[in-house]
């Protein structure tokens, strides 16, 4: 058993702290030159050899042997040197991977340079108003009509949708097929005629997410990634990426320091509110999830460095970050008192006091719905990790 | 980096495991909980004959020359195949003679506690932490009581917590009275132990940082019997899930017993990593492995004891008989929650080590 990186990784941490210190130079940098500089440091890391490690050069990325330990090391020496890593969204995390493994050779060369360099943002148009867990009943319909596919229906709960200039999406395109074999994995411009954007008001009061209404929308007849019925497969690619990318050990530590922080602040009975014996036990009964959680995120770590497969704790990690999100929520609620009667003001302006956790006390509502549901993953642990019977029958996704 | 257990060290957890499953049949275990002996011969023996106390020793010593990790995963073993008898007091009682100054006492006992032709006693007392230890010592007599230890009318020895905070060492006989007591967990059967001017050696005083490695590495172990022991509880649960049949088809396929058998599961698997951490801190010698020692202590047994609640829920009628045995991990359950010091006791450390 050994936590350190080795020394291997440590003389790479240095050579990645040095090019930091000479290529992320942003003071002095006004705020009209900020995106130029951005996009000319990013460039300089993926010569480097730091970012867009899984891209082929080919298509703008650096095309590095994947290294856990070394992009961890990124990871790490980025967030010390508060520098930007790669263009974050759906377009990288998800349909990005699934061009590269999936896509035409046309599509590869359409799609990947430009989302990499931020100018194409990708929404995801998977959910319907009838479509929720049961994702493969998808009732879009995509009918390709020349050298065109002609779309009518609605998507819902697309994130990043107010900027998206283009969305990956399940259609069904052949409706004589079964539910899973009849559904096609589209590309779409957005910024078009037939399509109808509009905000979602959620229950923290702001609109993170979209919704948008088909009309006679066109899409190109080869922008369609897989065959036709191929769908289904192509996106179970994407969904791999998110689930991989949810859970993250370092931003809930950060969460419950905070949540630590204010109870230091917060007074309670004339004191701190953290020398309440309840609010101690509180505080430590979460802490021992957020240890639990923290190093299983190291124990599967682990499991990939040595190329081995983790075992039945990858599938929990999703549900444990979820509910140790909720717990969060209670004890700040606890600990805030009658602040949580404050609406806060909107995040990152100035003067947020306690009443800031009702973003937390609200927002982790949002995980436990977010990339499957609790119910889902209950499902996912009891089926695949425990080996239980299953609820409906195998989907067709082999 | 590597934080996961190698071939090696899942080999000597598997070889432990199946030790006392080949010495202990069902039936075997199911009569040694209504006998009155507090120790099961068999099992020991396989366990001694592992070298199971040493193994946390140097070569040098006489041990294996392992750390905390390897012993934690022996003791996860033994959680879940309800090892009887005080094998941590044996492993620990070998560890303090293995580090005491008081060569006398070292070179008197070490050898035969760590092959384990004597057995060893783990009498800390009070709530198990320093402060509440309460036999006294003086000129090299000890006298008080420690109400709870496990196995003691077989040991020829006791670690026994003092006044103070010292650790000492007391051997049976003249001035040691056990009276054993009803003992809610029957693999572990306890009696109270009673010294009057009992001959004493002193290991370590109060306030030496031995004591508390000891402690911490107590509370591992402990830690790792309850992980040990709620695998079993969902491994069992999970099984007779596939088994029992209504409504005429296995009860596995119903939805609310999935998620419930889930939810066991997701109790247990995640804490793995986290005694893993405890074990692998104190090997290291880690600024917080004291406290990665409580936190795993009140988290890991707080989760053995929903788990193993909720198994005997899983399991409906059959769970709450004596016959089918779950039982015996029940009481385990209540034993590893409740023995040296409850998880709120060990938070409440665990807030004061963190400065909160």
């Amino acid at each position: 058993m050994d936590l350190s990186y080795g020394p291997e990784a440590e003389a790479f941490r240095r050579e990645v702290r040095a090019f930091l210190k000479t290529a992320w130079t942003p003071k002095g940098v006004d705020k009209a030159g900020m995106k130029d500089f951005v996009t000319a440091f990013r460039l300089k890391a993926t010569e480097a050899g730091y970012l867009y490690r899984s891209i082929p050069k080919a298509y703008g990325g650096s095309e590095q042997p994947a290294d856990v330990i070394r992009a961890q090391v990124i990871r790490e020496e980025f967030a010390r040197a508060r520098a930007p890593m790669e263009v974050a969204g759906n377009g990288m995390n998800m349909l990005v991977p699934t061009l590269l493994e999936r896509g035409s050779a046309k599509q590869k060369d359409l799609f990947i340079r430009p989302t990499m360099a931020g100018d194409y943002i990708w929404g995801q148009g998977y959910s319907e108003p009838g479509t929720g867990s049961d994702l493969a009943s998808v009732r879009t319909r995509g009918d390709l009509v020349g050298d065109k596919w002609i779309i009518n229906g609605q998507k819902i709960w697309t994130s990043q949708g107010g900027q998206a200039t283009h969305m990956f999406a399940l259609v069904r395109t052949e409706p004589d097929a079964g539910k899973h074999d009849g559904i096609s994995y589209l590309l779409i411009d957005l910024n078009q005629p037939g399509i109808t954007r509009r905000p979602i008001r959620q229950m923290t009061g702001e609109s993170g997410f979209y919704e948008f209404f088909f009309d006679n929308a066109e899409t190109p007849a080869d922008w369609i990634v897989g065959n036709r019925g191929e769908g289904w497969n192509v996106s179970r690619t994407t969904l791999k990426h998110e689930r991989a990318s949810i859970g993250s050990a370092a931003v809930l530590g950060n969460q419950f320091e905070k949540l630590v922080e204010v109870a230091k602040e917060v007074q309670r009975n004339g004191r701190p509110a953290i020398d309440d014996p309840l609010i101690r036990d509180m505080l430590a009964r979460i802490e021992g999830w957020v240890m639990a959680h923290r190093y299983s995120s190291y124990r599967i770590m682990s499991h990939a460095i040595a190329d081995e497969a983790p075992g039945s704790i990858s599938l929990m990690m999703k549900l444990v970050l979820t509910e140790i999100g909720h717990d969060i929520a209670r004890a700040a609620q606890e600990i805030i008192g009658e602040d949580a009667l404050l609406e806060p003001e909107s995040a990152g302006s100035k003067g947020r006091g306690p009443e800031k956790w009702l973003d937390q006390i609200m927002g982790s509502l949002g995980n436990s719905i977010a990339g499957g549901t609790t119910n889902i993953q209950r499902n996912i642990i009891a089926e695949r990790g425990l080996g239980l019977p299953r609820d409906f029958p195998a989907e067709h996704s082999k | 980096m590597r934080f996961h257990p190698d071939s090696d060290q899942t080999a000597i957890q598997d070889t432990v495991f199946g030790a006392v499953q080949d010495a202990l049949p069902r039936d075997k275990l199911m009569a040694f909980l209504d006998a009155d002996a507090d120790l099961e011969p068999d099992s020991w023996r396989a366990l001694m004959e592992l070298g199971l106390a040493g193994m946390m020793l140097s070569e040098e010593a006489g041990g294996s020359g392992l750390g905390l990790f390897e012993a934690a995963l022996c003791a996860e073993a033994l959680g879940r195949s309800a090892a009887p008898g005080p094998i941590m007091g044996q492993m620990l009682a070998a560890y303090a003679l293995s580090q005491t100054r008081n060569t006398a006492a070292r070179e008197a006992f070490l050898q035969n506690v760590a092959t384990g032709s004597v057995v060893a006693g783990l009498a800390f007392g009070g709530n198990g932490l320093p402060e509440s230890w309460g036999v006294a010592s003086e000129a090299g007599r000890a006298t008080g009581q420690v109400r709870f230890v496990a196995s003691a009318s077989s040991a020829g020895v006791f670690l026994v917590g003092l006044k103070g905070g010292g650790l000492a060492l007391v051997e049976a006989g003249d001035g040691v009275a056990v009276e054993p007591v009803r003992s809610t967990d029957r693999t572990r059967k306890c009696a109270s132990v009673a010294f009057q001017d009992a001959p004493v050696q002193i290991l370590f005083e109060g306030g030496d940082p031995a004591v508390q490695r000891v402690i911490d590495a107590a509370l591992v172990l402990i830690a790792a019997d309850a992980l040990g022991g709620a695998q079993h509880c969902v491994d069992l649960s999970v099984a007779y899930a596939q088994e029992r049949q209504q409504f005429g088809q296995p009860i596995a396929k119903f939805q609310a017993l999935k998620h419930q058998l889930a939810i066991m599961a997701m109790n247990v698997e995640p804490a793995r990593a986290l005694l893993w951490f405890a074990a692998y801190a104190w090997d290291r010698g880690l600024p917080d492995a004291s406290r990665a020692a409580a936190m795993a202590k009140a988290h890991i047994c707080d989760r053995f004891a929903e788990v193993a609640r909720d198994a005997v829920a899983a399991h409906g009628g059959i769970g709450y008989t004596w016959e089918y045995g779950l039982n015996i991990w029940f009481r385990r359950s209540v034993f590893d929650k409740s023995y040296l010091g409850s998880p709120a006791l060990h938070r409440s450390r665990a807030a004061a080590l963190a400065g909160w």
